[in-house]
């Protein structure tokens, strides 16, 4: 294949393993695929101005130090790596909270305010910081504001500051590399798809009727091309 | 087909429609948005295809004295009649699915399943329809996925019953996302509106856009037949749901809420603004999507829709402009134009 094919199958989408198996790539096509991706990473498919804004907001700083240390301790104690998988941390989480506070600007007040507010609380009950207090003391906090059907009146704010981390957390986690290998999302696959497996079907006590299945193009008749008469009937 | 008899210019955002002391268009005048300077290009025909809004903006702000409120607008009625489609929707989380075996569901999205039509129309309450479309599955992960957790894990239960709290975090709260994952649908609806005069588009006199050229402001207020609609699609949705095992999720929308009926233009579907007709006094074009006043202006957008059934408008734009592409060559060949 030469740049241009590489770059039509890339387009189309299908990138991965299952490419190179279906269309028979050698291992020096794969190289070249591989060169084109990474040179072209977080720019693919963008106009000037738009990569223009991308590497504004990437080389921006938004969180301090301190701060991004907060969230860094804040994502590890949502999704912490564990016997299954890496945590938030492994999976980058805290540069792609960085990164949404300058994508979507409304985020930044509340996000500041929050680990301040956080800030505070600790220095009143334990007489330190957040990143100062044990780790005993950071989860007496956490758990203060952890829980949104159970909380004390005066912690409304925390609790609301604590789910819009939540999700931030769980959605940079699940949109990793590890977070999506977690999940099990399979994705679409080069190949035939032949509907739902057999066997979760019958998990769930069902099956498909005999219409649909009559309906359905089968295996075998996958690359028959329809023929028209000269009157158009198809035949 | 030929090559080399298409100019195109680039980077070329359009003013207006420029006419001559006939009354006949000659061309527009754009701004090169590069050098933010302005161009006139002539030309024998003029077609708009700006969109349904923008062209009703174009012709709005080409005034002259042969066309005073602007061009081919002697009926008034550019603008007027903007609609969209209605639409509204709910989602559920079916128990079934919770913690289900995973596999490709990428090739088994929404579109199978087909449901173009809801019920008899002469049975309804309000006129016209809806269709529903279907969403779910185990999509690939977005931004938002794992997002509600603070209201959605008390519908994982434990092997002793015990469903889950609300929020939290650690391993626990991963374990539920992976089984939430895939386990929630949605349906929506999307309807057909009534056109009306009231609701329209018109130029406001206070603004402009960074090209100088003044923008439109919009008037659009449902009628009881789309609330109607609204309220119909909330009990198809729940009760569609709730027969196949799902929990619906958030309030029903109610009255006070327009029954979740999305405002006007959130579902993108603008058409109607310079509507066709056989009577220059109550349409803009007629029906080939010549102007009624001006016999070398065009328009090839939605905006000569009258109406737009419930669905969306793009094929229906294509069509149009197609016939209107033979009608504008015949009438050159036959030396109308
Ligand atoms: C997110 C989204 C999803 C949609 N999904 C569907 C769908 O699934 N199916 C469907 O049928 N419809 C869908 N629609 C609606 C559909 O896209 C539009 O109705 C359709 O594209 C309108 O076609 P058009 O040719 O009239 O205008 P457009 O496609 O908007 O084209 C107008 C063109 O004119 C240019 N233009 C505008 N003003 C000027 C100016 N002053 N000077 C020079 N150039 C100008 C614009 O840059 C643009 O290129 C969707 C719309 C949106 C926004």
């Amino acid at each position: 294949m030469n740049r241009r094919e590489h770059l039509k199958l890339l387009l189309a989408g299908s990138v991965g393993a299952g490419l190179f198996l279906a269309t028979g790539c050698s291992t020096k096509d794969e190289e070249i695929s591989r060169e084109i991706l990474a040179q072209n990473e977080l720019s693919y498919g963008r106009t000037d101005e738009e990569k223009q804004r991308d590497a504004r907001l990437i080389e921006e700083r938004f969180f301090t130090d301190i701060e991004f240390e907060m969230v860094r301790v804040l994502t590890e104690i949502i999704i912490p790596s564990d016997e299954e998988s890496g945590g938030a941390l492994d999976a980058g989480v805290p540069d792609f909270i960085e990164f949404m506070m300058k994508d979507q600007p409304q985020l930044q007040l509340v996000t500041r305010g929050g680990l301040m507010w956080l800030n505070s609380q600790c220095n009143t009950r334990f007489g330190s910081q957040f990143l100062d207090c044990s780790e005993y003391q950071r989860l007496e906090m956490i758990d203060e504001i952890a829980w949104p059907d159970e909380f004390a009146p005066e912690m409304q704010y925390g609790v609301r500051f604590f789910n819009r981390m939540r999700d931030l957390t769980a959605t940079g986690f699940f949109t990793s590399q590890i977070g999506i290998e977690y999940l099990d999302y399979r994705g679409n696959r080069p190949g035939f798809w032949d509907g739902v497996p057999e066997d979760v079907l019958e998990k769930h006590g069902l099956e498909y009727d005999q219409k649909t299945l009559d309906e359905c193009i089968r295996e075998e008749d996958r690359n028959r091309i329809a023929v028209w008469d000269e009157n158009m009937n198809l035949l | 087909m030929k090559r080399g008899n298409v100019d195109l210019y680039t980077n070329a955002m359009v003013r207006e429609v420029t006419t001559d002391g006939d009354g006949l268009a000659t061309g527009v005048v754009y701004v090169n948005t590069l050098d933010m300077q302005e161009y006139h290009i002539l030309g024998r025909t003029v077609v708009l295809g700006a969109s349904a809004c923008e062209t009703a903006r174009l012709l709005l702000n080409s005034k002259s004295n042969w066309y005073p409120d602007g061009l081919a607008n002697g009926s008034g009625l550019i603008g007027r009649y903007l609609h969209d489609s209605t639409g509204a929707g709910r989602s559920a989380i079916v128990p079934a699915l919770i913690d289900r075996d995973r596999y490709n569901e990428d090739g088994a999205r929404g579109i199978h399943v087909y449901s173009p039509w809801w019920l008899d129309n002469s049975q309804l309450d309000f006129p016209r329809g809806y269709h529903l479309e279907f969403g779910g599955g185990m999509g690939m992960p977005l931004y938002g996925v794992g997002f509600g957790m603070d209201s959605m894990r008390q519908h994982i239960t434990d092997e002793f019953g015990n469903p889950s709290k609300n929020g939290g975090y650690g391993t626990g709260l991963k374990k539920d996302i992976y089984k939430l994952y895939g386990s929630t649908i949605g349906v929506v609806g999307r309807g057909e509106s009534i056109p009306q005069y009231s609701n329209y588009c018109e130029i406001d006199p206070d603004t402009v856009d960074k090209y100088g050229i003044p923008v439109l402001r919009f008037h659009y207020q449902w009628t009881e037949h789309e609330l109607k609609q609204a309220r119909h699609m909330q009990e198809t949705f729940e009760e569609l749901l709730t027969s196949l095992g799902g929990i619906p999720l958030g309030e029903k929308p109610g009255a006070d809420s327009q029954y979740g009926l999305e405002a006007p233009g959130r579902i993108i579907h603008e058409v109607g603004t310079t509507r066709m007709g056989d009577d220059p006094g109550s349409s803009v074009l007629n029906k080939y999507a010549q102007a009624h006043e001006c016999k070398n202006l065009f328009v090839v957008d939605a905006g000569q829709f009258v109406s737009q059934a419930d669905k969306n408008p793009t094929w229906t734009i294509m069509a149009l402009s197609w016939r209107t592409s033979d009608y504008i060559l015949d009438q050159m060949k036959q030396g109308n134009l």
